[in-house]
């Protein structure tokens, strides 16, 4: 048989959602970002929500998030993109509302609206990309930038005692009432991404319920920020941001 | 049908928001205005009209909450005094840039720093002149009476969604505090319009609505630059607000705002019967500034006097309209310490008749 | 025995980020020695021994993956 006869309609198992817009993402090459966008947008897809979902975008590498989620978004200053989900959600709560932020913008400037928003049990999905560094202003330290690692303003590895200590920002939110859904993920392999899928699926799927925030922290690369190739990048997380940051759910639903 | 109640003026102002179909109130406590969202809270307008009123965590929260349903093309407002101002002062540059309507209450207390709770009007520059980052305008309206507060709640939102512009209700601690006779509106429907550059879902057949301030190419920067300011042009030439008393025969004038220009109106009376001829300018609004008036008066006054409770910030613009046609002063308390109207007098004598 | 599979790549939006070469469990992925307009050396597909996984694809950071599987 010959692959031409393969590639036809009906044998389609997988291709980029109509979701996501066909601009070419500005990410480095191996970034876990467009990874992240695209299992979104397929959720989305799959759900059959597009045209009630309400994205906001935040600070940092993905500031230009609404390229590329063909959704109607908001664009939130650094941090704020709860408090702007919060807005969004209060005048519209039938629509599905998602923030999409980094570790700089979610754990570090925006830790109190984070929290709040988590703390009032706003029934939005927080979808946290942790690559423990500020990447779109090059590379300097973030508050889940792990001891020892260094950064542009870390030159010579974080150092506890006077920098502080990573922020492990999920377990804190998981102690929230107002949270309902709290898991930890990655998509750097097929499995992690599959699973990750699944997540943001049943977040997604907890929205419509009324139940509460639901939070998934996807621990991703940063292959230029890290100064490694994308490859590296991957078994360079795997062997140091794993073991500090466990994959896994924190928070499930009680049964 | 009229309805008239003597209300404290951060109430009326909050029960306007419910009847001016407001669809959303994002707030932080602060003195002295926190009877706004006391009152917002009280009431529960969900129940009355489905207008949702939330605490914020903080200011800066708040603000943020307010772009977010501004953005959904809703009838948002905050509400705030000076310090808490200040912390919105990023979201209000975001929300000028993103080109959002809203409505930002400012019941203005000394500074700077925490200050104090008392009265002042020494957020003029921060509300004028921008107080954020970038070239943007607020339309900046202040009210004199608890009456005004009412009324320019349901004009701020007129103007915001006319020009899809932030508008400032710049109030003080005097009028949000006081009591008042007031004629409240009927209650208006909150709209169920949802505009083309609003986020409420994509429709299909049409692209994604962004709402963004932001864009990384200068050129393109400069367009949305452009526009701005074509649109604050606009708003120049077509909704300066202001009052005149007895500026007809006058020889001398006093320009003052708020609750300034009450103080200063029974100086003026005092004044007029000791046998000068003064008038008085009211400014409505204080962005656009009403300058053409204030020109015109110029070329014909021997002094102008502005009276404001900061250390001489209006007087700028005055200047500026005036243009050097006749000498202006500017007489001020501040620190949260109200002018009498003797000390008025006494400033109009000294400064500009004397002067 | 394994249902056959093919993928067709947008060589023009790849990286050459290589993340999908180590996720196809038979090889089927390498990088090209030729470059795309931006520059990157772009995947390929260097056997025919695709089963239509899509484990390439749910890794690509820039969807540039599209994956067939002939059905039983």
């Amino acid at each position: 048989m010959s692959e031409n006869n393969i590639i036809t309609p009906e044998n389609l198992v997988y291709e980029k959602t109509k979701v996501m817009t066909d601009r070419v993402l500005h990410y480095c090459p191996g970034c876990g970002h467009g990874t992240a966008h695209r299992l979104l947008a397929d959720v989305i897809d799959e759900l059959g929500i597009q045209e009630d979902t309400i994205g906001v975008a935040p600070v940092g590498c993905s500031v230009l998030a609404y390229y590329y989620f063909d959704v109607d978004m908001q664009e939130a200053a650094h941090g704020r993109a709860p408090a702007v989900a919060t807005g969004i959600k209060r005048v519209l709560p039938e629509k599905y509302v998602f923030t999409y932020q980094g570790d700089g913008d979610l754990a570090a400037i925006g830790t109190a609206e984070t929290i709040h928003a988590c703390n009032r049990g706003e029934n939005i999905l927080i979808v946290f990309i942790n690559n423990g560094i500020y990447g779109m202003t090059g590379g300097q330290m973030a508050p889940t930038t792990l001891p020892g690692m260094k950064s542009s303003t870390s030159p010579r590895g974080r150092d506890v005692a006077t920098m502080g200590n990573p922020l492990k920002i999920t377990e804190l939110i998981a102690e929230l009432p107002g949270t309902y859904y709290v898991t930890r993920q990655s998509v750097h392999t097929p499995g992690n991404a599959r699973k990750t899928r699944r997540a943001l699926k049943k977040a997604l799927e907890y929205q419509k319920l009324n139940k509460g925030t639901c939070f998934v922290e996807i621990v991703a690369n940063c292959p230029s920020g890290w100064k490694m190739t994308p490859v590296q990048s991957n078994k360079w997380m795997e062997e140091h941001m794993f073991p500090f940051y466990p994959l896994g759910d924190i928070k499930v639903p009680e049964k | 049908m009229k309805e008239l109640r003597l209300m404290k003026g951060n109430e009326a102002l909050a029960e306007a928001a419910i009847r001016a179909g407001a669809d959303a109130y994002f707030g932080y406590p602060i003195t002295p205005q926190s009877e706004v969202i006391e009152y917002l809270m009280r009431e529960n307008p969900v129940d009355r009209t489905g207008m949702q009123v939330l605490q914020a965590e903080s200011e800066v929260a708040a603000i943020n909450m307010v772009y977010g349903a501004a953005g959904c093309g809703k009838r948002a407002m905050t509400s705030s005094s000076s310090p808490g101002i200040s912390l919105k002062m990023e979201g209000i540059s975001y929300i000028a840039g993103a080109e959002l309507p809203c409505l930002i209450v400012n019941v203005v207390r000394a500074g700077p720093g925490l200050g104090t709770i008392q009265p002042s009007q020494s957020d003029y520059f921060q509300a004028v002149k921008g107080g954020g980052h970038g070239d943007y305008k607020m339309i900046v309206l202040a009210p004199a009476t608890v009456q005004e507060s009412v009324d320019y709640v349901k004009l701020g939102f007129d103007l915001a969604f006319k020009y899809r512009n932030p508008v400032m209700i710049l109030s003080d601690g005097i009028i949000g505090q006081m009591m008042e006779k007031v004629e409240l509106f009927e209650q208006m429907p909150r709209t169920t319009e949802e505009p083309e550059w609003a986020t409420v879902g994509k429709k299909p057949g049409r692209d994604s609505v962004i709402v963004t301030s932001l864009q990384l190419q200068s050129e393109e920067q400069e367009k949305v630059n452009l526009r701005l300011q074509a649109k604050y042009r606009v708003i120049e030439k077509n909704e300066v607000r202001y009052e005149t008393y007895m500026c007809d025969d006058a020889e001398y004038l006093f320009v003052a705002f708020g609750s300034c220009a009450r103080i200063t109106r029974k100086a003026m009376e005092l004044a007029r019967e000791k046998g000068y001829k003064v008038g008085l300018v009211r400014p409505q609004t204080l962005y656009p500034f009403p300058e053409k008036v204030i020109n015109e008066f110029g070329s014909r006054m021997k002094g102008i006097l502005t009276v404001e409770m900061n250390a001489g910030q209006m007087v700028e613009d005055v200047r500026l309209a005036v243009n050097g046609q006749c000498p202006v002063k500017h007489f001020g308390r501040f620190g949260g310490m109200i002018p009498s109207p003797d000390e008025i007098l006494n400033a109009l004598e000294q400064k500009i008749i004397g002067g | 025995m394994a249902r056959k599979g093919d993928v067709v790549i947008d060589i023009e939006k790849c990286k050459g980020c290589e993340v999908c070469l180590s996720a196809c469990p038979n090889d089927v992925l390498a990088l090209s020695n030729e470059v795309n307009s931006k520059g990157y050396h772009y995947a390929v597909k260097v056997n025919s021994e695709c089963i239509g996984c899509a484990n390439c694809a749910i890794v690509c950071p820039d969807a540039v993956i599209t994956v067939y599987r002939e059905k039983k």
